[in-house]
């Protein structure tokens, strides 16, 4: 691979592998001769789910549907295809769900190709050796941490840098699904093997890695194009209906980052303090500026899920107004009469013991908790959700039904008789949920090298 | 006076992670940007009086290529937690729009 005259250009497909873009827009895309196509295929958007289960937040089919499109194009194009965070939390589960995926559209488009698979997943026993010496450092703010929650784990991902995926395309592949990436590796490898400066490919490949997102106003999810020099880079959405503006990419660089100015990559941090942006007309823009420092320690973040529990709820309304204009001393008065009712049911077996009760009421404080500055209640009714996580399923159920009952017949002193003050929304009215996760770790590992977290797995498509 | 809603082309919160939440307050022309930073409406201080924590926890940035503002906090709850209400985080800037300008 060579950059030719001097400009890398590359075509990323979307934000997530899986919420699509327009054929079209790839079509023209293509058209540009990317030197590879990349695309992000993870979040931790969705929450602790997808990475403690095993599950993509996207459908199967949607992935599919997607990757086809990158493949034909790559394939035809004899270009690299980069996809990471295969699955949205890039672990074994999830890099194989993508693998069998991408051999099943091989096989219906009599594709052959050299595939690498880059694994992130990482073994409890190597995580504790590198706790044992003080190798996993704290990031800020953090979990507490510490053998035992690597133990009880479900999952916990390394986030692979770039230089892995150069690796596997060292080994010969032309096609790389990896598991948990840094969104920025994926974009910001082959640039800078092919001269771009470090600090101008990593600001690239932090728009790309979300697709269309730095346009001025997307309707959709779609593809995004960057031209990179030695010294700039120029962005064009591929879509002519698309626009980027100066002040568009610029503001890109706040979203979903805790500072605007410093990104923090497994080998350094992206400095944009000084990055200027300049219209080229109505639709591109150039960027300029953007530095990279170097850390001087290479630091691999953690992502990890463990499970808390099963759960299950009960959704419901409140119309009443006595009831609404009473809702805390009402809410007081029902968590009591549960805590008794649990007591009187379960006797002391240890079985239920750790149970949470959490009750939700929603135009109240449902979205914001304590947070909630608006004390007065003015809605006419109010949502409740009443929601028990337990050691198992069968005894979330059967406290959440106790709850249920306590719930829909708590007295107020304004009626004189059996009330029923709670409308349930479902027969059953509970909803089971399974087994429920949490984010567990926030912490960054420091390997001997780039590569020990990551094995490559190389396979022939055929 | 006005408020920060009317001002703002738009203000929007989101994780930044699953450990913190970031809030963006952008603009669409550089006079109402340069009031609201002139008023002193929108600052450290503001954030962590609404969001009820120590003004040292509160990341907080001016951003004048984008127009925009921007703050982070660590999340009340982390993401996806027991007691977490809002897995993405988008709807914790409500509080912001009432703030008054100057």
């Amino acid at each position: 691979m060579s950059s030719g005259n001097g400009e890398v250009r590359v075509l990323s497909a979307t934000g997530v592998c899986g919420s699509g873009f327009k054929e079209t827009s790839l079509a023209a895309g293509m058209a540009k001769q990317p030197h590879f196509i990349g695309c992000d295929a993870g979040s931790t958007d969705p929450g602790p789910y997808s990475l403690g289960s095993g599950n993509t937040a996207f459908p199967s089919r949607a992935i599919k549907r997607d990757l086809r499109l990158m493949l034909l194009a790559a394939r035809r194009a004899k270009v690299p295809l980069l996809i990471g965070s295969a699955g949205t939390a890039g672990g074994e589960p999830h890099l194989a769900k993508y693998r069998a995926l991408v051999e099943e559209i091989a096989r219906e488009e009599r594709l052959a190709f050299p595939l690498a698979l880059i694994h992130a997943e990482q073994e409890k026993a190597y995580l504790k050796r590198r706790l044992r010496e003080g190798r996993i450092k704290p990031l800020k703010p953090a979990p507490a941490f510490d053998e035992g929650v690597i133990e009880r784990s479900a999952r916990i991902v390394g986030m692979m840098g770039e230089e892995p995926y150069l690796r596997a395309l060292d080994g010969g592949a032309e096609v790389v699904i990896a598991g948990r990436s840094s969104d920025c590796a994926i974009f910001a490898g082959i640039p800078i093997r092919l001269g771009v400066a470090p600090g101008i490919a990593w600001h690239a490949a932090k728009i790309l890695e979300c697709g269309a997102a730095a346009v001025i106003s997307r309707p959709s999810p779609d593809c995004m194009f960057a031209t990179l020099h030695d010294d700039h880079f120029d962005l064009e959405p591929p879509d002519p209906a698309l626009r980027c503006t100066p002040q568009s990419v610029a503001a890109h660089s706040l979203y979903e980052n805790a500072d605007p100015y410093r990104l923090v990559e497994s080998s350094g941090v992206l400095d944009l303090t000084r990055a200027r942006y300049a219209a080229l007309d109505d639709r591109r823009v150039r960027v300029h500026g953007s530095a990279f420092e170097r850390a001087a320690t290479y630091t691999v973040k953690l992502e990890g899920a463990e499970q808390v529990g099963y759960q299950s709820i009960v959704i419901g309304s409140i119309r009443d107004p006595y009831i609404i204009r009473q809702l805390d001393s009402w809410a007081e008065r029902l968590k009591a009469r549960i805590a008794a009712r649990v007591a009187d049911v379960y006797a002391g077996d240890p079985a239920a013991e750790g149970y949470i009760l959490n009750l939700r009421l929603y135009g109240k404080d449902g979205t914001m908790g304590p947070l909630e500055p608006v004390t007065r209640v003015a809605s006419h009714e109010v949502c409740l959700v009443l929601e028990v996580t337990a050691a198992s399923q069968e005894i979330a159920t059967t406290i959440l039904s106790m709850a249920r009952h306590q719930a829909i017949h708590l007295p107020i002193p304004e009626w004189g008789g059996f009330i029923t003050g709670v409308a349930c929304l479902y027969s059953p009215a509970y909803l089971e949920r399974g087994a429920v996760y949490r984010f567990c770790v926030n912490h960054v590992v420091e390997p001997d090298d780039p590569y020990e977290m990551f094995p490559i797995e190389y396979v022939n498509v055929a | 006076m006005a408020k920060l809603g009317e001002l703002a082309r738009l203000i929007r919160s989101k994780n930044a992670g699953p450990f913190e939440l970031t809030f963006d307050i952008m603009f669409d022309d550089e006079a109402k940007f340069a009031r609201v930073i002139e008023s002193k409406a929108l600052t450290p201080q503001v954030i962590a009086e609404i969001y009820r924590l120590p003004v040292a926890e509160v990341k907080f940035f001016i951003v004048p290529e984008a127009l925009a503002v921007k703050a982070s906090i660590p999340r009340p709850r982390f993401q996806g937690d027991l007691l977490d209400s809002d897995c993405h985080g988008g709807q914790q800037y409500a509080p912001l729009i009432d703030i008054e300008v100057a």
